[in-house]
């Protein structure tokens, strides 16, 4: 494509100028933008807190940091990434941006709602730091009572007042999407030609939308008890904690899938492109995602089989546990189903999928363990789920998230990213993320228990590791961001579509213009139909 | 934004296609925030299920505490309130311009007797010491072991109650925000979604009130006498 033309073309970068232009603007791939700017600095605040953690571990006695510092520490490195960086990562960035144009609308139903989740984040993250500066939290991200109500001189109401606020931006951008997806789609998008990452994101909406309001109202009882002395959860009145560990996991353990559907959306889209094969049982992964976000609203105690709940009540959530990994196995069955006999190019984005696949396996498989009963009470409060959640969240959400920066990259900003460095950058990842949470499997099986700064000196060869692992890892991460800067300025300019890609948002300019399409799409193919490719539009770079 | 061609109104915003289309758009964004508001009530709710089985006899005795009379003066009033909600919708509908602006008027009229009220129950709980987490607490006719399941009642009560006038205020808020858009004459037979909207809104409201009187008020009440 001529360099010049593609310069002067209006498009939704160029179309206004100035700062206000863009705090001011209801346009969903703007929004897009300053939600990836947002998160990427609550990614590095995080990850900050977490290489203070790896290197206090470095040695076994705890001579860096006290030990109250060290709580705040690991609090305020999950508050930051789980809050502030997981769950708006995929849908706020990647679905704010995509989700309209891959259903052929010109924006989201309700952009200024859009723009104030935008403004609702920032806000609460303004609150969260502010904890975080002041002096920190430290009651882990779970803020159990009575220690966060009652004896915690840590910032908890700032913290907590941070978290309801970023809440009220999930909730909104879920609602915006459902309404979306419901009542925006173009003519002859029906249900099931929509892109497997809309069908993601609309499941995760649903989550959103059911789970976040139940931990809103949790802080709020949280913050009653904290400030006015209220009794709800304080047993010294016949108030129940383990009823707050109740509310916590009806919302966060649905909101792991909050974290994980969307990154599964995400794969759908990398392997059918760069495998450039329709995806093997659509409905199926369409369906299982559905079915992820319904199971996960009955499996919360699987957090609490050590918090005094009825046995009975532990047995029937162990049991339902293992229903969730029908559809997570059918969605990694029919990605490799997928593949087979597929024309496979690696490119970074499919290494990134590949990543997923393998390291969500592993998460989720450990999962089980973790599901069963006898085993759990061996490993519970162990760097045995320490390892789990993060081969899911770091092994697979984040694969996903960079696996879909740079899938999308080329549409976001008319630009390439550099291929050999990105590629290196994916294994580098890949390698440095294994080498930190590996050990850790082992090291929470040998009984290494999370949350301490101290631990026996058997256990330092492996937590060196771990560390070592941890600073490739963040050499990883850093490449990207430097390699998608420079790329801005001197990457190759980006053709329509440089995948051979089948979604709507390939069939509209690099970057898009204001509305999306210079005319409303008009959708006469199933998804992933590689046939309605026209040739000359394919330029594989 | 900028100088984009497309010419917007408040009828047709520029990603709808059809007025119909942002229509139904605004009526489900709204239901589906009703349904969050479902889930955030839920979680009180859940909390007095559990502790109104752990301990039933205190909580009868607490309820019979509270005023039954002037919690029925208040269900009435919302009930009121709904009606003329309702009506504001119709005048929408049929286009009256001045009508819109006198039952939406009306309607938070009654809001704030409803506030009014409950602001006098609330005085009453301070004066009688049912302030829980206060080392005053007490409530006649319980024995000391019990004062603390009492607390607990009133925590509930306080934060339900509570949480439920805030939704109000916010609610009277809406209304005068509708109220100066009707004076300007923004609506019409053919837009008046925001009213409709915050119909959906205004009831909701007072339909968590309706659980609420019962559950806080009534149930038990002839046990706890």
């Amino acid at each position: 494509m001529d360099t010049a033309v593609a310069q002067e073309r209006e498009n939704y970068l160029n179309a206004s100028h100035g700062l206000k232009s863009w705090l001011l603007t209801k346009d969903h791939k703007r929004i897009g933008l300053l939600y990836l700017f947002t998160i990427t600095l609550f990614f590095f605040i995080g990850g900050a807190f977490a290489t203070l953690i790896r290197i206090e571990l470095l040695s076994p006695q705890g001579n860096m940091v006290s030990s109250e510092t060290y709580n705040k520490l690991f609090t305020m490195h999950a508050v930051a990434m789980i809050f502030f960086f997981m769950i708006p990562s995929i849908p706020a960035v990647l679905g704010n941006f995509f989700l309209p144009i891959m259903i052929g609308a010109r924006d989201l139903a309700f952009p200024k709602l859009n723009l104030l989740s935008w403004y609702l984040l920032v806000i609460g993250g303004a609150f969260s730091l502010f904890a975080m500066i002041a002096g920190g939290v430290d009651t882990g991200w779970t803020f159990y009572t009575p220690y966060s109500t009652t004896y915690s001189n840590s910032w908890v109401i700032a913290t907590a007042l941070g978290i309801f606020i970023a809440g009220f931006s999930s909730i909104l951008t879920g609602l915006n999407f459902i309404v979306t997806v419901h009542r925006m789609r173009a003519p002859g998008m029906t249900w099931f030609r929509m892109p497997l990452f809309v069908w993601a994101n609309y499941a995760t909406s649903l989550i959103q939308v059911l789970g976040t309001p139940v931990l809103a109202v949790t802080i709020v009882l949280l913050f009653v008890e904290r400030v006015f002395q209220l009794g709800i959860f304080d047993p010294a009145r016949g108030g129940d904690p383990v009823l707050f560990q109740h509310l916590f996991w009806f919302y966060s353990h649905p909101a792991v899938y909050i974290m994980v559907l969307p990154g599964m959306g995400v794969i759908s889209e990398i392997i059918s492109t760069f495998s450039r094969k329709t995806v093997f049982g659509y409905a199926f992964i369409a369906f299982s995602s559905v079915a992820i976000a319904v199971l996960g609203f009955l499996v919360w105690g699987h957090h609490m089989f050590v918090s005094g709940q009825s046995l009975y009540a532990s047995m029937v959530f162990s049991f339902l546990s293992y229903f969730v990994a029908i559809p997570s196995a059918i969605k990694v069955f029919n990605w490799t189903a997928t593949l087979y006999k597929g024309s496979i190019s690696y490119q970074t984005p499919m290494l990134y999928a590949f990543g997923f696949i393998g390291l969500f396996t592993i998460g989720g498989l450990t999962g089980l363990f973790l599901a069963a009963l006898g085993m759990d009470i061996h490993v519970t409060d162990t760097y045995f789920v320490v390892a789990h959640f993060h081969y899911i969240m770091v092994g697979g959400t984040m694969m996903a998230y960079l696996g879909g920066m740079h899938f999308w990259w080329p549409k976001m900003t008319g630009r390439m990213y550099p291929e050999g460095w990105a590629k290196l950058s994916s294994l580098v990842i890949f390698l440095g993320f294994n080498l930190t949470f590996f050990p850790q499997f082992i090291l929470g099986y040998l009984g290494m228990p999370r949350r301490y700064h101290l631990y026996p000196a058997e256990f330092q060869v492996l937590n060196v590791m771990s560390t070592a692992g941890a600073s490739i890892l963040a050499v990883g991460y850093a490449m990207p961001m430097i390699y998608f800067i420079w790329s801005l300025k001197y990457g190759k300019v980006a053709p329509m579509n440089p995948w051979g890609a089948t979604g709507l948002e390939w069939r509209t300019a690099s970057p898009p213009p204001v509305h999306n399409f210079e005319q409303t799409p008009i959708v006469t193919h199933e998804a992933y139909d590689y046939t309605s490719v026209p040739a000359e539009e394919i330029e594989v770079v | 934004m900028s100088n984009h061609a497309h010419s917007e109104s408040l009828e047709l915003r520029v990603q709808f296609d059809t007025a119909e289309q942002q229509r139904d758009a605004s009526t489900l964004g709204m239901w589906l925030f009703l349904v969050t508001e479902v889930m955030f009530f839920g979680g009180m709710f859940a909390a007095y299920t559990v502790y109104r089985n752990l301990y039933p006899e205190v909580f009868a005795i607490c309820s019979s505490s509270l005023n039954a009379v002037l919690g029925a003066v208040n269900t009435c009033v919302l009930l009121l309130s709904s009606f003329t909600m309702v009506m504001a919708v119709r005048a929408g509908q049929l286009g009256q311009q001045k009508a819109i602006i006198w039952f939406l008027i009306l309607t938070l009229l009654f809001g704030g007797i409803f506030l009014g009220v409950k602001a006098v129950e609330w005085k009453e709980k301070f004066d009688e010491h049912h302030i829980p987490g206060q080392a005053a607490f007490h409530l006649e006719g319980l024995q000391q072991a019990d004062q603390g399941h009492a607390q607990l009642f009133f925590s509930l009560y306080f934060a339900m109650t509570g949480l439920h006038a805030l939704h109000m205020v916010i609610g009277a808020g809406i209304l005068l925000g509708l109220i100066l858009h009707a004076k300007q004459g923004r609506y019409s037979a053919s837009y008046y979604t925001p009213v409709d909207v915050a119909g959906l809104y205004w009831h909701f409201v007072d339909v968590i009130w309706i659980f609420l009187f019962p559950l806080l008020y009534l149930i038990d009440r002839h046990l706890g006498k």
